[in-house]
């Protein structure tokens, strides 16, 4: 199969997925309820105050992901970089814990008080990251995804601290929150995210070729013409605007942005021409698909999304990374 | 035309706090190719690097064509001068179309990506390194001499003027370094691209080359035509290692032979 037909293949897959969600769930909903009002108007509330903005909350944060994901592994030429693994959800849990534990007010136009929070410290995270790659000669990538590492370690006992520290509603409300989610009804999280999501959306559109010139190394990127620490800022500014964004308002589902990029190189190949599309279908349908399979697997309980992410994306992703003939298109 | 291609004046490099060049000043005309030999750790690579701007420099300038390389964008220098690194152990997770595709680049902007032109030059470029086979392979599945010559084609197709290659056929067999060579005597004398080459060959640089540059310590210790060259005092002092000179009795060349005579 070449690669024009997988991706006709993702965004079909995407677009079922997209229409189809709305209607699964606790509530059973009939084509015809979705337009009924006054009394008859449940089906209809449910659909378009709930299902609705979830399946694009989940759409939009899978999406923007999955392209953050594939935008850090192409700046450090390493598939384990993502703005996870560099320690990006410990920082914003660590905003958004210390807002819980503390309160300390941060208003930012469009964002509550713990969104507000986790967005500072996940930006706050991706900027230590670029800060260490621009210091004097810049460190090799296992170096940074060393200190990466250690960084998460470091801010989840500083999490833990203040969660012993704190009393059983706010431990509890924190621990819902490190497990992320997206029950949230009404729109205000996809007002939230949408202008971040797709700010930086398009500035990784209109870098795809600059991404492939990166995973040629930094010489020959520079040799074809690339200006590349200006390109380095504008992925880390387009990265740190949508991460920041979707961890404040979904919490650390990280995985998201680690499986999805691999999945598609193993499909269609390193070439940001044909991966940019295919990482945003799959990411955005991957998302929607693990929220509703959150709601209706154990409904009317409904687990985190993040615990699906995990459970679906990991036996796949080692099943592609195991099987000879696709991890050979990897290299 | 009196201006000259490449003017180096006074240049200084340091690398990780040593001074790798040392007040290193020379020039090259219109269409001249240098070959830069020099023992392991003289500077050769970084002088290369230096005249393609992938390197700070510290003290004195390069000019190219009158202008000074570090005041010229990125998309200018690359429209003139291309790099071609050893290719041996790069990894490179493309295919071959794709890889070379990219070199247009710098002809790229916003408003106009890539053209039908961008396509025709690639396959023009394939073509001359006699690749256009291997366009739809992976670039890790060629053997390390076809993999060099992808790298001929990519910089081909940013048409540059000068092509600057490092080392390009070290580790090469001898058919493929002769293909290699071949290429590269092909380029500068039909399609006018002057050569500016890094390699511990020294009678492919004796022979191929208008200029030869001898560097040690990060200095210049020999700079002219390669005739002047030809003695075993001035080679033992660069390298510090004994020559000696042969005569090829079927093509009357001087072949250059290290060591010593041996029993």
């Amino acid at each position: 199969m070449n690669s024009r037909w997988i991706l006709i293949l993702f965004i079909l897959f995407s677009l079922a997925v997209f229409f189809v969600a709305p209607f699964a769930g606790m509530t059973k909903i009939s084509l015809s309820g979705i337009f009924a009002s006054g009394s008859d108007g449940i089906e209809s509330a449910v659909f378009w105050r709930i299902r609705v903005p979830r399946v694009l909350t989940a759409f939009l944060a899978g999406s923007g992901l999955a392209l953050s994901g594939m935008a850090f592994q192409a700046l450090f030429r390493n598939p384990l970089a993502t703005p996870f693994t560099l320690g990006v959800s410990g920082g914003a849990a660590f905003g958004a814990a210390l807002y819980m534990r503390l309160g300390v007010v941060l208003a930012l136009p469009g964002f509550s008080g713990t969104t507000g929070a986790a967005f500072l410290g996940a930006v706050l995270v991706i900027l230590l990251a670029y800060g260490l790659t621009r210091l004097q000669g810049g460190f090799a990538t296992e170096t940074l995804l060393l200190a990466g590492v250690a960084l998460s370690y470091f801010l989840s006992s500083m999490i833990l601290a203040l969660q012993y520290s704190a009393n059983l509603h706010d431990s509890f409300r924190l621990v819902r929150w490190l497990m992320g989610g997206l029950g949230l009804v009404g729109y205000d999280a996809v007002l939230t995210l949408f202008p971040l999501v797709a700010t930086g959306t398009a500035t990784l559109f209109l870098l795809r070729q600059e991404m492939n010139l990166l995973l040629l190394g930094d010489d020959l990127a520079r040799s074809r013409g690339m200006e590349l620490q200006r390109i380095r800022l504008l992925l880390f500014f387009a990265v740190s605007l949508m991460v920041g964004g979707i961890v404040s308002v979904c919490g650390p589902i990280g995985f998201v942005g680690m499986m999805v990029p691999h999945i598609c190189r193993l499909l269609v190949g390193n070439d940001h021409r044909h991966l940019f599309p295919a990482v945003f279908f799959l990411g955005g349908a991957f998302l929607c698909l693990c929220d509703t399979g959150a709601r209706i697997f154990f409904a009317p309980a409904e687990i985190p999304v993040g615990v699906i992410t995990a459970l679906l994306g990991g036996p796949f992703f080692l099943l592609l990374l195991f099987n000879r003939k696709l991890r050979s298109r990897v290299q | 035309m009196s201006v000259p291609a490449f003017e180096i004046r006074n240049l200084r490099v340091l690398l990780g706090g040593k001074t790798i060049l040392k007040e290193l000043s020379f020039s090259l005309e219109e269409g001249e190719s240098l070959c830069i030999i020099g023992p392991n750790g003289a500077g050769k690579s970084t002088l290369l690097k230096a005249m393609l701007r992938l390197l700070p420099i510290h003290g004195g300038r390069i000019f190219f064509e009158g202008q000074d390389i570090q005041k010229l964008s990125r998309r200018d220098l690359a429209r003139q001068l291309a790099y071609v690194p050893q290719a041996g152990n790069m990894l490179i997770p493309y295919t071959v179309y794709a890889f070379v595709l990219m070199a247009r680049y710098p002809y790229q902007n916003l408003l106009a990506p890539l053209s039908d032109k961008d396509h025709v030059i690639v396959h023009q470029s394939l073509e001359q390194c006699e690749m256009e086979h291997f366009a739809e392979r992976p670039l890790a599945s060629l053997s390390g001499g076809e993999r060099q010559k992808v790298f001929i084609a990519a910089a081909l197709a940013q048409c540059p003027r000068v092509l600057f290659l490092d080392e390009a056929t070290t580790f090469l067999d001898y058919r493929h370094e002769g293909e290699v060579l071949a290429l590269i005597r092909k380029l500068r004398d039909e399609e006018g691209v002057a050569v500016v080459s890094v390699t511990h060959d020294l009678n492919q640089g004796l022979h191929e080359y208008e200029r030869v540059l001898a560097l040690k310590d990060g200095r210049r210790i020999f700079f002219g035509p390669p005739q002047e060259l030809m003695n075993c005092e001035m080679l033992t002092s660069i390298y510090d290692s004994p020559f000696r000179l042969l005569s090829d009795p079927e093509g009357g060349k001087e072949v250059v032979i290290p060591g010593k005579v041996t029993q």
